[in-house]
């Protein structure tokens, strides 16, 4: 218990003290996870909605593939993008692995499955009728799409939080295709990692803490979007 | 009658391999209001969704002011919005009662001014203004169809489109609402398909009645044809004739019929020969009950048979009493009557009924 006090001292003076690399740290983990977490949405959100409306041969198939891909571990990811960008790999001329970018690409092969699964059942949740109803009153196809979309907002913004959540508090695949380079590619979780290895606890129990903010903080924001002007 | 505004010619959908609508002809006339009845999975929201230009039929055309409509996606979007249906569920929108009254008019994108001008209008005639900011969802159901039909009439459509939007309300709050779309449509004159099983619903509102069964429209006509005149007997049975008998023509002379039923002579009006084979009907409302002894025949009826009752069900404000005359013949009759009467099973009446009541059905 000593060790989690002296942790939760340690945060507070790092925190206090304006620690400029765990600031750093903060600034980059938010940077990457959020860009993956954008770019995840402007694939996934279309894709599930396309899913969940339309109907073509093998849409059952893909489906089942989106929803295995939920739940894709991380350092599969990590080794596969590894791969990838290495050196002699296939995308190795582009010199990004060991950057912040191939991080953001790893965590966006996390989190897009993750948004467009749940993008699917957010639109299939919506009664089937009301597609019917919204052509009736007059809706051209862009109007239709955005009213339906409207209308499953709240799950929506849940597949968001659940893509934002699964990258940022990923370890794996940012620490293989990142390499936890200090001052370069060391996020939250990798330096918390690396902390707890090298024994210290107060610093890696401080990085926790920072992370755990931090995840309140953007899922609150969410959460109150989401929530706005609803009364049971 | 005026021209039809709206004609489907041909019409057929087939899902799966098995025809579900096969409609040769079918029209709806400017200004009128066009009742499509029938028994559930008689295919009459299927063509209303055909004639609102919301599915494609698998074969045949429709047609709006004598044009066919074709399948361009631009010219069925510009099309659509002249049309506004409503549905039996209210479909309103996660927002506001306003917002969702102002939906159709901002697909459209027409000026500020113009939509809350309408909205408001339309939720003060639909008695929901107080209701305007409040959340759709926490309306009742009665509300909710208000503020779906207050969202349809805001359009100022060219043809409503009706799919049973009354059914799944309670009886109180349905008649509220039918007494209130009964008076819009007549203040708007407005072009209506109306879809109901409610035949109650399609007498109070329809100006022509058509009655679908099995995918078909099996009868077309005003409401007292429709009703007092069925071509079938499964359309007789839909439309409330609860005494259907078959029998044979014996006599005709000048336009008087007596046909016998089952050894029982019942005068009727027509021109059928001889030894015709038909189906007599009788609508309930139609008969007259008295007991046998007493005096006071209504002066005009022509048909008196003896029976004894069978049995009496309450059916709301009336009841449905059934007797044994040789043949089974079913009347309604007031509460009042019942008591006054004091009928009861066993108890031996006569019946009475017009000739001009009797309709027959050649078979």
């Amino acid at each position: 218990m000593e060790l989690i006090w002296q942790g939760f001292q340690e945060a507070v003076r790092l925190i206090a003290a304006r620690d400029r690399s765990v600031f750093q740290i903060t600034w980059l983990s938010l940077q990457v996870s959020g860009a993956a977490t954008l770019l995840s949405l402007l694939l996934g959100i279309p894709a599930g909605v396309v899913l969940a409306l339309t109907r073509f041969p093998g849409r059952g198939l893909l489906i089942a593939t989106v929803n295995t891909g939920m739940g894709l571990p991380p350092v599969v990811v990590g080794l596969f993008v590894s791969i990838f960008l290495w050196r002699s790999g296939p995308l190795g001329f582009l010199g990004l692995l060991y950057t912040p970018t191939a991080i953001v690409i790893a965590q966006f092969v996390i989190a897009a499955p993750i948004v467009t699964g749940l993008t699917v059942a957010a639109m299939q949740q919506l009664n089937p009728k009301l597609r019917l109803q919204l052509l009736a009153l007059g809706a051209s196809s862009s109007q239709l799409l955005w009213l339906l979309m409207r209308e499953a907002r709240l799950p929506l913004l849940a597949a968001v939080m659940a893509g934002f959540g699964g990258v940022i508090s990923e370890v794996g695949a940012s620490m293989m295709v990142g390499g936890n380079l200090l001052g370069q590619t060391r996020v939250l979780t990798t330096a918390t990692v690396l902390e707890t290895g090298k024994g210290n606890f107060d610093v890696a129990i401080a990085l926790s803490l920072i992370l755990l903010v931090l995840v309140f903080a953007v899922n609150y924001l969410l959460t109150w979007i989401q929530q706005r002007g609803r009364r049971p | 009658m005026s021209s039809p505004i709206l004609e489907g010619r041909s019409l057929r959908v087939v899902y799966a391999g098995q025809s579900i609508l096969d409609v040769p002809a079918t029209e709806v006339c400017e200004g009128e209001v066009l009742a499509l009845i029938g028994p559930n999975g008689a295919g009459k929201s299927t063509l209303l969704r055909l004639l609102g230009l919301l599915e494609a039929p698998t074969a045949g055309e429709i047609f709006f002011h004598g044009q066919p409509v074709g399948r361009s996606r631009r010219g069925l979007l510009a099309l659509r919005r002249r049309f506004a249906t409503v549905f039996q569920e209210p479909l309103l929108c996660d927002a506001t009662v306003e917002a969702n009254v102002a939906l159709g008019l901002r697909m459209r994108r027409r000026p500020t001014h113009e939509i809350r001008a309408q909205v408001s209008a339309w939720l003060e005639r639909l008695g929901i203004a107080h209701l305007a900011a409040r959340q759709a969802r926490t309306l009742s159901g009665g509300e909710a169809q208000r503020a779906s039909l207050a969202r349809a009439f805001a359009l100022r459509p060219d043809i409503l489109l009706l799919d049973e939007p009354f059914a799944a309300l309670d009886p109180p709050t349905r008649d509220e609402l039918v007494t209130a779309l009964h008076g819009l449509l007549h203040q708007e004159a407005l072009t209506t398909v109306f879809v109901t099983h409610d035949r109650n619903e399609a007498l109070r509102l329809g100006d022509r009645i058509a009655v679908m069964m099995d995918g078909r429209i099996r009868q077309v006509g005003r409401p007292s044809e429709v009703f007092g005149r069925p071509t079938s007997e499964e359309v007789a049975r839909f439309v409330g004739v609860e005494t259907i008998l078959p029998g044979r023509v014996a006599v005709e002379r000048n336009g008087l019929l007596v046909v016998e039923v089952n050894g029982t002579r019942i005068e009727a009006l027509g021109h059928l020969p001889p030894r015709q084979q038909v189906l007599v009907c009788l609508r309930p409302e139609d008969l007259t009950i008295r007991r046998k002894g007493e005096s006071g025949h209504p002066e005009s009826a022509r048909n008196h048979v003896e029976g004894v009752v069978e049995d009496v069900v309450p059916i709301g404000a009336q009841c449905r009493v059934r007797i044994d005359c040789g043949l089974s013949l079913v009347a309604l009759v007031t509460k009042q009557s019942l008591d006054d009467l004091a009928l009861a099973p066993g108890v031996a009446v006569v019946v009475s009924f017009k000739a001009s009541a009797v309709h027959l059905i050649p078979h």
